[in-house]
């Protein structure tokens, strides 16, 4: 029977896949959570009066926002190592640009969160005294956070499919493991439908367990 | 008390405020009227400095507040603003919006400064709304939460930029109850309003603001009894 035999080839592929899925998952964690590190002190720059600060956060973002990811990942992992001496390791160079590739886009996203903040919120709290770093601090950024947090998870799930170009440094990653299966069952299309359905489950969670659920406990908070 | 002398303010080439002056003794209270755009709010910006004066000289308890090396934060301390819009923290409640700035910038434990901000709720009649968040109250009751939130930090001026303006008829009276208390209590305070009842009430002295410049300044009785600039009367006929 058809589907019997669709299970058997899922069946063998899954341990296969499952470790590439672990590279996969790993890139994921380090990129999302470095990238939204480096993504809050970039959008602070940005925004900061000091043009020491602001136009370097400038050319950072243009840069990795500018180009595609695939190159960034040549750059890095085939060029860098010109200017080192020694080759650099393909994970490290993966989740190095992944994370300054996320951190791109998230500064973007906390820059627009923190510019949707009324004036006036800054204005009353530099009023009673606060330092600009306070206000930032308390009120600002919180409010900020909440209203980010749909475009963030957007961002997360791009960054979980986006990392399955590392496949280009030769990192074997769950499309790439994929590949490699087919290479030897020449079974592509259950295969690759396999594949996706996994990136699917994953980018459901993301959105369900990460977005819906800390939406909905910060809206428990307050509710404006 | 307050101190400004030949404040002007330009917005590039627009020019908001061309020389104003003002003293306000202590416990005194100033309310400032004037046409839309006549630079009211720019001019009481710039007393605490949310607006950068482009010259002139203002002091306030003492303190020049537009010398170069003044300590703006000190300074705000000290002078409390009042929004027409409120700006409550809305992620915040009642009691936490209080709380903040004398935790923060004051460094009281939680317990002082929550002490301080019962008492003021209990001031302002909202003692059963500490654990309310903005949203929840009416308009009225938000600004009374940011009037005491100024006084939490025990200001010696009190700065009001059209309170009751955003507000539903009903809920003016409340807020501008809880101003005259305030008045009553000594505090200096300079007022932008076109509430004539509270002008007249605890106003010591009426400033006619237009186009940037004070055209008429006198008691309540000579400014809304017998004005004697006609910019002043055309203003006055328009809104009484
Ligand atoms: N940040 C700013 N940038 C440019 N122009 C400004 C700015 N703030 C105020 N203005 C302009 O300055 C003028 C005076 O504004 P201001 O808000 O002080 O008037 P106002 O007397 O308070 O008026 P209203 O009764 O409408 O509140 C207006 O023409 C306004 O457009
Ligand atoms: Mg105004």
């Amino acid at each position: 029977m058809e589907l019997f035999k669709i299970l058997q080839i899922w069946q063998a592929a899954l341990p296969v896949l499952l470790v590439g899925l672990k590279i996969t998952v790993q890139l994921t964690v380090i990129a999302v959570l470095f990238g939204s590190i480096i993504g809050l002190f970039v959008a602070l720059a940005k925004l900061s009066n000091y043009k020491l600060l602001r136009y370097p956060a400038i050319i950072y973002i243009e840069f990795f926002r500018g180009s595609p990811l695939l190159v960034q990942l040549f750059l890095f992992y085939f060029g860098l190592p010109q200017l080192l001496g020694h080759p650099v390791d393909r994970f490290m160079a993966a989740a190095f640009v992944l994370s300054l590739n996320c951190g791109a886009y998230i500064a973007e996203i906390f820059r627009a969160g923190i510019q949707s903040i009324e004036r006036g919120q800054m204005e009353a709290a530099r009023s009673l005294g606060m330092t600009h770093a306070q206000a930032m601090r308390h009120v600002i950024l919180p409010q900020a956070f909440k209203r980010v947090i749909p475009p963030l998870g957007n961002e997360f799930i791009i960054m979980l499919k986006d990392t399955s170009l590392v496949s280009v440094i030769g990192l074997a990653d769950m499309a790439r493991t994929g590949q490699l299966i087919i290479a030897n069952t020449y079974r592509a299309l259950e295969i690759w439908f396999l594949v996706a359905i996994i990136y699917i489950i994953m980018t459901v969670m993301i959105s369900e367990f990460f977005v819906n659920r800390m939406e909905r406990r910060l809206k428990a908070g307050d509710r404006s | 008390m307050i101190v400004a002398k030949n404040i002007h303010k330009s917005f590039d080439q627009l020019k908001v405020l061309q020389g104003i002056d003002l003293q306000v003794k202590e416990q005194e209270v100033v309310v400032v009227i004037g046409p839309s755009g006549s630079g009211k709010s720019t001019f009481l910006r710039c007393l605490n400095l949310l607006e950068e004066p482009s010259d002139g000289e203002i002091t306030i308890d003492g303190m020049n507040v537009t010398a170069k090396n003044a300590d703006i934060n000190k300074i705000r301390q000290n002078v409390g603003m009042v929004f027409q819009r409120f700006n409550l923290f809305p992620h915040k409640t009642a009691i936490e919006n209080i709380t903040m700035a004398p935790m923060k910038v004051r460094k009281l434990s939680e317990q002082e400064a929550q002490k301080v901000a019962r008492d003021l709720l209990a001031k302002v009649g909202l003692q059963d709304k500490e654990n309310a968040y903005p949203d929840q109250l009416s308009g009225g009751q938000q600004q009374r939460v940011a009037i005491a939130r100024a006084l939490a930090m025990k200001p010696k001026v009190m700065l009001f930029d059209e309170p009751t303006s955003a507000l539903d008829p009903e809920m003016v009276g409340e807020v501008l109850s809880v101003m005259k208390d305030l008045a009553r209590d000594g505090m200096t305070m300079v007022v932008v309003t076109h509430e004539m009842g509270f002008a007249r009430e605890v106003g010591d002295r009426v400033l006619f603001m237009d186009e940037g410049r004070v055209i008429e300044e006198g008691t309540p009785e000579q400014i809304f009894g017998n004005p004697q600039n006609e910019r002043t009367r055309a203003f006055l006929n328009k809104i009484l």
